[in-house]
């Protein structure tokens, strides 16, 4: 090697180096992670509570361990930059937190096999590529069960984001849940078509409590629909975060997600060499998905509450337990049998008793 | 009928931020400046709207904060085209990405604040007529605002001899100039008053519409209000008749959907921008008529020599 080689060497290594400082990074130690978020961490909803783990991770190895984040970058092209930016600065462990950063990391990962990565809500991994979920249509349930307790009208308003398995599936958990306290229950669902539009999702919100809905639920990440629950005199549910502040008198309990305790945990295994690539999809069991404190609603029902969010999380009872019939009425998942993870991940089909049309 | 009520206030809510907005930005482009920025000023109206109200407790204070904060991003728009004679469509852009970051910035440390909604008129026993009573007189005052500002600015376009002038500088800037009149000076408070009522546009967002602070909270209501101008062929009462018809389809469809109606909810959402393309391709198919009341001189800069 010659001596301006070694120059240029030195002076790319500084370079990225400084560009890593930029981007707000301590020293390198055993432990040094960096996270790759969709948006911004001020959206008080995905990427936050995802930010929230990523400060655990410091709070909990102290001095062993150091973190970066890069947030509000674009799915696509600029997510391959950014991932292999964080692997180049000397980051061990990655994690990409968003579905569309699928195929990002996957090229990355292969250019870095030296690097861990961990990549939220995908299904491709590698020897060196993890992958991991929540299992939040099991909160959904315990909110579906609430929200028949306490509806009256007998209508529940759904604000739905866009019309995905994710998305899906929580309705028909929600709905599983409300029925299975109260068959008289039905849904009224509007989608937003968008995940983020305060403005919108408050209208959709209002659409829905004029049509008579009495309880709120949302798969939107602003807190507006909540609010406007809260505005009108009717209850609802929080989204992706404990949002009781907006909503002290509406709020019956938030599905909250908690990343904590996983990225902690991994974290930690890359720190003793015991990292292994694997496939987590965690429940209320592994506190992945957290339900709030339950306010505004009478001690029985939340004491069914309680009990419901420990039978799923004991493994005792499964949501999707059969017999599931779809609108067309054909058996989907047979008596006393529980649905596949495969069925759960592609569901594009309402349960039986569902009114309403699913978008194509 | 009962829904009648509800439905109506809701469209209300969901036109005026565009009203406000809309009617700053007419009087704008009729001086002959074209501030594509208006999405940058309504979120900085709306993060200082809502973080002086978060902080004072008074939400008097947080609107006129709101209306301080959207005149100087206006300002800084305004030196940049009129004094420095900066390309105004990408000045207007690199205003609306410079109030995106911002508010963000700003913002980042009331995310998760709530506050109390501005309160809504009530007069007692008329309030409470049924139908007429909350629809007319149970609105917050920024409402009134909106419908005021409008029947001012045609007052002020239609009857005044200001108006005029601001007329005669935005369709012919030269001929403005050597009757004696300050085209730069007209044109920095036409653009002022814009961004004035963006960043009111904005505060009505963060302190009526959905009272909170959100990264982005505009969702790009700014640039709807810039194609309402258009679409408003330059008159206030298109203007008006624009922004309700955009309020009316885009709640109507959320209502629709949860009627049960069995319409494609992508092809809803899509609506009102279709209907609004529609109404720009019926008005410009008669260009005399959009001659008649378009800017000859929008998006020009002047020099005043010569």
């Amino acid at each position: 090697m010659n001596a301006s080689l070694v120059k240029r060497t030195l002076a790319a290594v500084a370079a990225v180096g400084a560009l890593a400082t930029g981007m707000g990074a301590a020293q390198a130690e055993d432990v040094k992670a960096g996270f790759v978020y969709v948006g911004p961490i001020g959206d008080h909803g995905w990427s936050y509570r995802h930010d929230i783990g990523r400060q655990a991770i410091e709070a909990e190895l102290g001095d062993a361990a150091s973190t970066t984040f890069v947030e509000s970058v674009p799915e696509g092209a600029d997510a391959e930059r950014v991932i292999t930016q964080l692997a180049q600065t000397g980051h061990n462990l990655i994690f990409t937190t968003s579905f569309g950063y699928m195929n990002p990391t996957e090229k990355v990962a292969k250019r870095f096999p030296n690097v861990k990565f961990e990549h939220a809500t995908g299904y491709k991994r590698a020897d060196n590529l993890s992958t991991y979920a929540a299992r939040f249509y099991e909160g959904r349930y315990v909110a579906g069960v609430i929200a028949g307790k306490m509806t009256k009208s007998n209508i529940v308003g759904y604000v739905g984001s866009f019309p995905i398995p994710e998305v899906v599936r929580g309705i028909n958990s929600f709905m599983m849940g409300a029925w299975s306290v109260n068959p008289d229950v039905q849904v009224k669902i509007v989608w937003a078509n968008t995940w983020y539009d305060p403005g919108k999702e408050g209208d959709a919100a209002k659409a829905l409590i004029d049509q008579g809905a009495d309880i709120m639920v949302q798969h939107t990440d602003s807190p507006a629909p909540l609010q406007v629950a809260e505005n009108r005199g009717v209850l609802g549910f929080g989204q992706a975060s404990d949002m009781i502040k907006f909503a002290p008198k509406a709020q019956l309990t938030a599905i909250v997600d908690n990343w904590d305790s996983y990225y902690v945990a991994r974290a930690k295994a890359v720190a003793d060499g015991t990292w292994e690539s694997k496939d987590t999809w965690g429940g209320i069991d592994t506190g992945m998905v957290e339900m709030a404190p339950y306010t505004n609603m009478p001690d029985d029902v939340k004491a069914l509450a309680e009990e419901t969010a420990a039978k799923i999380a004991s493994g005792e009872f499964h949501p999707f337990t059969g017999p599931i019939y779809d609108q067309a009425g054909e058996l989907r998942v047979a008596e006393g049998e529980i649905a596949d993870d495969g069925m759960l991940l592609g569901m594009d089909w309402y349960i039986k008793g569902i009114d309403a049309e699913l978008p194509k | 009928m009962e829904w009648i009520v509800p439905f109506t206030l809701t469209v209300i809510t969901a036109s005026t931020p565009l009203l406000l907005a809309a009617s700053g930005e007419l009087i704008t482009e009729k001086s002959g400046v074209l501030n594509l920025g208006v999405e940058g000023m309504m979120l900085v109206g709306a993060i200082t709207g809502f973080a002086v109200t978060a902080s004072s407790g008074s939400a008097v204070l947080g609107i006129l904060a709101a209306v301080v904060a959207g005149t100087l991003m206006s300002l800084i728009f305004a030196f940049l085209t009129l004094t420095l004679m900066a390309n105004q469509v990408a000045t207007g852009l690199a205003l609306t990405i410079f109030g995106v970051g911002f508010s963000a910035l700003v913002g980042s440390g009331f995310v998760g604040f709530a506050i109390d909604p501005l309160p809504a008129l009530s007069i007692p026993g008329i309030s409470a007529i049924p139908i007429i009573g909350p629809i007319l007189f149970g609105q917050d005052f920024l409402v009134y605002l909106s419908i005021a500002a409008v029947i001012g600015i045609w007052w002020f376009l239609v009857k005044s001899r200001a108006g005029l002038i601001l007329k005669a500088v935005g369709d012919s800037h030269h001929s403005a100039h050597a009757i004696g009149y300050s085209v730069i000076k007209i044109r920095y408070l036409a653009t002022m008053f814009g961004g004035a009522m963006a960043g009111l546009g904005g505060a009505y967002l963060s302190l009526s519409y959905t009272p909170m602070w959100a990264e982005n909270m505009t969702a790009g209501r700014g640039w709807i209000a810039l194609a309402l101008v258009v679409f408003a062929t330059w008159r206030p009462g298109r203007l008006v008749a624009g922004a309700y018809m955009f309020g009316l389809i885009s709640v109507m469809q959320l209502h629709a959907q949860g009627a049960g109606i069995h319409v494609p909810s992508q092809f809803m959402s899509m609506l009102p921008y279709l209907a609004t393309v529609i109404v720009l391709v019926i008005i410009s198919s008669d260009r005399a008529k959009i001659r008649l009341n378009a800017p000859a001189c929008i998006g020009q800069a002047f020099r005043a020599a010569q």
